[in-house]
């Protein structure tokens, strides 16, 4: 009786079509103009560093006291002389050179022990972690700066030691980082998957975790090498730094210095120095982009009304009738993909809800169902368009106007969502929240609230209502949260109930207590609901009419006696198939 | 237990206290030979020298002489300046309220600015967004020295609306305080908001897209009590953290502020001290940053656990 | 009978330490006979992945012991396990984390078989991919251009790498579609008839596990409630909870269906109180 799968079936099913292959990092970076521009300017000061021979005009402790405050495109000096006649380019140029290497000490540094010491605690945890994390906090809990002062009265006037300690002090940022992706990385089933299969710790930690943890690395260095060079430009601007080699730092001091008497010369080294560390910043942030993100962006209200208005409406031929508690007519949802195109998601899709009905809304996964859902209550994610279709309730059309959905959601239309735990908000008691909710949707009185609340819950089979009002949701097990969550779907006396699947993250027997529950709250109350789910023996328990999806499109819909019975799509054929394939058949004992 | 876990707290803090201290302290007092030819003069002879480093106690070993110390932190002396023989805390006591008063308007006014300019770019989005995601990366990227001499320019000297240096004390005069500390503020706080103001940005993002925020608006709860009852309140956790970690910043910054300024603020007295050699005075500086931080951040730790009923378990 | 590959004694499993401490794994024991499938199946909270886990190496055993043709395996060095490699091999439950998704197919396949030193491993990858039903040139593409179906199918094929004796399956058509679901219990089947690896088949779903089990184990917290022939665990259970589970799981067949719900609440009135009373939460463990 069972059809099972043919071996053929299994090898016609083929992946999906190859993405295309990405280019190498570099040249997505020099394609977007910013990238293009930080990289030029920093390959700029790279080269004023190099050249700085060619590039100087004159040595750049040369004093002149001809050109005593000489200001810009004097001749000689481009960009003006300091308060020793001391050409201003030229010693920015050689500057950039102590500059350069004492960023890259920070880097160093701070590399060597931030991402070794953030690898070993969150691979190994225990103490390990323990140690790293306490010597991190104690790092963070001093400003820089107060410890590089303190440094300078044992080491003098040395900015390589004055960085490398600074290198230790920022360690911590990468400690953290690359303990948490660690961390993460170590609780995916793959590294699991490694060590079942043989792999040495040496050979996970370099296969597998390393790479996940390049990609932040790389990210952070580019802001590290920026703290860099904004502290050595600090350091040096406050005298702790080697009074005879010119660095921009000391041509910052100088000129502020000399402010008064020649205020445009704080330009040259502040513009230096800024733009240095803003190109790097701005290169970060590309960086973060191109790596982490999936390059999908959300459309502007703007281009959403656009495709609101171009997409073909289909015509309504009248208000549906009003023997329907909700009655949903040609339905279209999207979302926006990388590259800026948009995909369809549900295609044009009617159903109707009768008073006291409870329809199932059945489908695998990428079927639509939950989209359904979710725009019945307006509660589709941001970036969700509703590209056409209406929603008729009482008579209007949700969809037509925001403010009435606003004002059906909750006090017409209930919600019961999948996961109980994530959906109770952790910072209240569970009576608070409730009593909220349900006083933002009824008038009434706090104690009013409260009663009412406390009875509900007892019907909704939680003992103790009273002990479980006071206490947080991380105090509570899975099935009551979700008794919980049904109490306040409930509570102001919707007509209908939408539930995402209220049953697949408990366990069975849990399953069909609640079940039991949502059965006997409709037929006490003549409550609608429209239950999605993937499961037809939920189907077959509870509802009175379903509605099968595929691929955004309701495929057959039937009261449920004639679904089971004598499906007429194949699909369906298919899903009862496999469905009873796994049951357990009662035997003719 | 609440009280268990700020005890916990308590003991982590001083334990950081005292191994800050202990490091600090090594650094500084390590080189004694180089300490005393500072406070004698580089051409001093060697013997005189190592009178000197007796003189002074620096011949003990570090640990001995860091126990001395600590003493003195918990009886109230500080030890004396090498160079002007000026008890450490007289010093500082007429300085330290100069800083306070510095970072203190900065963080409160830090504090304000930065919720409400995170929080508008994190629910309206769009172009308000954008505009304040450019802002916030130039102004946390430039160094506050730098702004602080830009202000110096653009306010002191091209149009002189505030003084470019001088500081008057609160007591003695209110408005003249803000006049002289105006531009100081702004320095430090430009910096401060972009960079706060991007975390908390962050942080309310993140709770709006979290499944609760969604049952709560299917619920019926209007926007408005939606964010600021529930979004906030889950977001400030983090919006702590980040504040604590911005009062730290903001110690740093003052050191340039003060000096660019010339106000007479603790900042100002470590630079010059560590230039000079006085090693004492920039100890009991270090002391009182480390104080300050370590008590922000146990405030910030006790508002945490109030605010978020999961933390105060742990 | 066949010689019992895997038997598991009196395992104890507890993590933390102190007051904090909590046994999920309370004396367990049960053998594995070579080509068969034994299941364990329990709700949240009954262990059964934690068992699977400490079989593995990869939850430490606080006591008992854990055999692989009397040879024990657990709590032994780590190198001592690495040998072992090849004779246990594990499918998980979730198709998305289970790959890492900067190797590809090829890479993921060959790397058992590098590690257990066998040279030219690539050649083998086809024949991998074909005995799972997946076309050759899957080997150049990454995980994330397939569906969670044929991801599975890929941990089934790294699973078989190494031709090992038993196959520790945790949960691995959980996270699937029910149509995907019977295409990979029907390639698990084909596989043991093939290949006569035995699979510990671990799932909270009675339905799935007796259309694929010689024998069942039902677990209770920790403690096996109930171990015999599929046949009778599932339509004749001795034990009360095994009872409830077994009328808990929804048919899809609505008259069915009704009939259950009638004999499961009679059963459970007649029982008494249904519920658990309202706990402090538990411990996620499984």
């Amino acid at each position: 009786m069972t059809n099972r799968p043919t071996t053929e079936f299994m090898l016609s099913v083929t992946p999906q079509p190859t993405p295309r292959r990405r280019r190498p990092l570099i040249v997505r970076l020099l394609m977007k103009p910013e990238g293009a521009i930080t990289i030029a300017f920093l390959l700029f000061v790279v080269v004023l560093a190099v050249f700085a021979w060619v590039i100087a005009p004159v040595p750049p402790n040369l004093t002149d006291l001809n050109t005593v405050n000489a200001p810009p495109f004097s001749p000689g000096h481009p960009l003006g002389a300091d308060q020793s006649g001391r050409d201003i380019l030229s010693r920015l140029a050689w500057g950039s050179q102590p500059t350069i290497i004492g960023a890259l000490i920070v880097l160093v540094v701070s590399v060597l022990v931030g991402v070794t010491s953030g690898l070993l605690a969150g691979f190994f945890r225990g103490k390990a972690e323990g140690v790293g994390t306490f010597v991190s906090d104690v790092i963070m809990s001093l400003p820089g700066i107060v410890l590089l002062i303190a440094l300078y009265t044992l080491t003098g006037p040395n900015i390589p030691a004055a960085m490398a300690v600074f290198g230790i002090l920022v360690a911590p940022t990468y400690f953290r980082l690359v303990r948490s992706v660690v961390v993460n990385v170590r609780n995916e089933l793959y590294v699991d998957a490694a060590r079942v299969v043989g792999l040495s710790n040496t050979r996970i930690i370099g296969r597998h975790v390393l790479w996940a943890v390049r990609g932040p690395v790389i990210i952070q260095s580019a802001f590290i090498i920026a703290a860099g060079i904004g502290i050595q430009a600090g350091v040096d601007f406050l005298g702790l730094g080697d009074p005879k080699q010119p660095s921009w730092g000391t041509v910052m001091q100088d000129a502020f210095n000399n402010i008064y008497n020649n205020p445009v010369g704080v330009w040259w080294p502040a513009l230096l120095i800024s733009l240095t560390i803003l190109s790097l910043v701005l290169l970060g942030n590309i960086l973060r982009d191109e790596l982490q993100s999936t390059g999908v962006r959300p459309l502007s209200n703007r281009s959403k009304r656009t495709l609101t208005r171009d997409s073909t409406a289909r015509p309504v031929k009248a208000v549906p009738g009003g023997e329907n508690v909700i009655a949903i007519r040609g339905l279209k949802v999207a979302y926006p993909q990388a590259g800026g195109t948009i995909t369809e998601v549900v295609h044009g899709v009617d159903l109707d809800v009768k008073p006291g009905e409870i329809h199932g809304l059945v489908g695998e996964s990428g079927s639509g169902k939950s989209q359904i859902a979710f725009s019945t209550l307006g509660i589709l994610p941001k970036e969700a368009i509703t590209l056409s279709g209406s929603i008729w309730m009482d008579g209007d059309d949700l969809l037509a106007d925001g403010k009435r959905l606003a004002s059906a959601r909750g006090s017409k239309i209930g919600y019961v969502p999948q996961e109980p735990m994530s959906n109770l908000d952790p910072s209240f008691t569970i009576g608070a929240q409730l009593t909220y909710g349900l006083r933002a949707v009824r008038s009434m009185s706090k104690k009013e609230a409260r009663a009412e609340l406390l009875a509900l819950l007892t019907r909704v089979g939680i003992r103790n209502a009273e002990q479980v009002f006071r206490m947080y949701p991380h105090e509570i097990s899975g099935g009551m949260a979700q008794r919980v969550l049904i109490c306040g779907a409930i509570a102001s006396g919707p007509k209908l109930i939408v539930a995402d699947e209220p049953t697949t993250a408990l366990d069975v027997t849990v399953q069909a207590e609640v079940l039991e529950l949502l059965r006997e709250l409709s037929r006490e109350r003549g409550l609608a609901m429209i239950l999605v789910t993937h499961n037809l023996g939920v189907v077959a328990d509870i509802c009175d009419v379903v509605s099968v999806m595929r691929d955004g499109r309701i495929v057959e819909e039937a009261d449920v006696e004639s679904l089971f019975a004598s499906p007429k799509q194949a699909y369906t054929q298919e899903l009862l198939a496999s469905s009873r394939s796994v049951e357990i058949i009662e035997e003719a004992s | 237990m609440l009280t268990m876990s700020i005890l916990k707290k308590l003991a982590r803090a001083i334990a950081v206290f005292l191994v800050v201290t202990f490091v600090t302290f090594c650094m500084m007092f390590g080189n004694g030979a180089g300490i005393a030819r500072g406070v004698l003069g580089l051409d001093a002879q060697p013997s005189d020298v190592q009178k000197e480093v007796v003189k002074l106690g620096l011949d003990q070993p570090l640990l001995v002489q860091y126990g001395k110390w600590l003493l003195g932190v918990v009886t109230g002396n500080l030890g004396q300046s090498y160079f002007t023989g000026q008890s450490v805390n007289e010093a500082l006591a007429s300085r330290v309220p100069v800083t306070l008063s510095l970072v203190i308007a900065t963080l409160i006014l830090t504090l304000v600015l930065s919720v409400a300019i995170g929080v508008t770019a994190a629910i309206f989005g769009g172009w308000i967004d954008r505009v304040v995601q450019f802002f916030t990366v130039l102004g946390a990227a430039v160094p506050a020295f730098i702004i602080a001499v830009g202000l110096v320019f653009a306010f002191a000297i091209a149009l002189p609306l505030f003084p470019a240096t001088g500081y008057v004390a609160l007591s003695d005069d209110p408005t003249a305080w803000l006049h002289s500390i105006a531009l100081p503020v702004i320095a430090l706080l430009i910096g401060s908001v972009a960079s706060a103001a991007a975390q908390i940005r962050g942080a309310v993002l993140d709770v709006q897209g979290r499944d609760f925020v969604r049952t709560l608006r299917a619920r019926g709860i209007p926007e408005g009590p939606l964010l600021f009852r529930h979004v906030l309140r889950s977001a400030s956790g983090p919006g702590l953290t980040v504040l604590s970690l911005q009062t730290i910043a903001l110690l740093g910054g003052a050191v340039f502020v003060e000096q660019i300024f010339a106000l007479p603020g603790i900042g100002q007295l470590a630079n010059t001290s560590a230039q000079q050699g006085d090693v004492p005075i920039v100890m009991g500086i270090v002391l009182v940053t480390i104080v300050f931080v370590l008590v922000v951040n146990l405030l910030g730790d006790l508002a945490n656990a109030a605010l978020n009923p999961k933390a105060r378990t742990r | 009978m066949s010689e019992a590959i895997l038997s598991v004694k009196d395992l104890v499993v507890t993590f933390g330490a102190g007051r904090t401490a909590k046994t999920v794994i309370d004396h367990v024991s049960f053998e594995l006979h070579a080509g068969e499938t034994l299941s364990l199946v329990g709700e949240s909270g009954s262990g059964k992945t934690t068992i699977g886990r400490a079989i593995l190496g990869l939850a430490p055993v606080s006591g008992g012991e854990v055999r692989f043709r009397d040879k024990t395996i657990s709590n032994t060095s780590r190198r001592e396990r690495r040998k072992t490699a090849h004779d246990i091999q594990v499918v998980f439950q979730d198709p998305y984390s289970s790959l890492n998704p900067s190797m590809t197919v090829e890479d993921i396949l060959v790397e058992p078989l590098k590690v257990a030193g066998i040279a030219d491993g690539r050649s083998r990858v086809r024949k991998l991919l074909d005995s799972v039903g997946l076309p050759a040139d899957s080997g150049s593409r990454f995980p994330k251009e397939f569906s969670g179906g044929q991801r599975q199918r890929i941990a089934i094929a790294r699973a078989l790498a190494l031709e090992p004796a038993v196959i520790i399956c945790d949960e691995p058509t959980s996270a699937l579609d029910v149509t995907t679901q019977a295409k990979v219990l029907e390639l698990l089947r084909e596989l043991q008839e093939r290949t006569g690896v035995a699979y510990l088949f671990i799932s909270h779903d009675l339905g799935v596990v007796n259309s694929i089990s010689d024998r069942i184990a039902v677990l209770y917290q920790g403690h096996i409630v109930e171990l015999g022939e599929a046949a009778q665990v599932t339509h004749h259970p001795a034990h009360d909870y095994t009872r409830r589970l077994q009328m808990s799981a929804p048919v899809a067949d609505p008259a069915a269906q009704r009939e259950r719900r009638e004999q499961r609440l009679a059963l459970f009135a007649a029982a008494g109180a249904v519920e658990p009373a309202p706990a402090i939460a538990q411990q996620p463990t499984v």
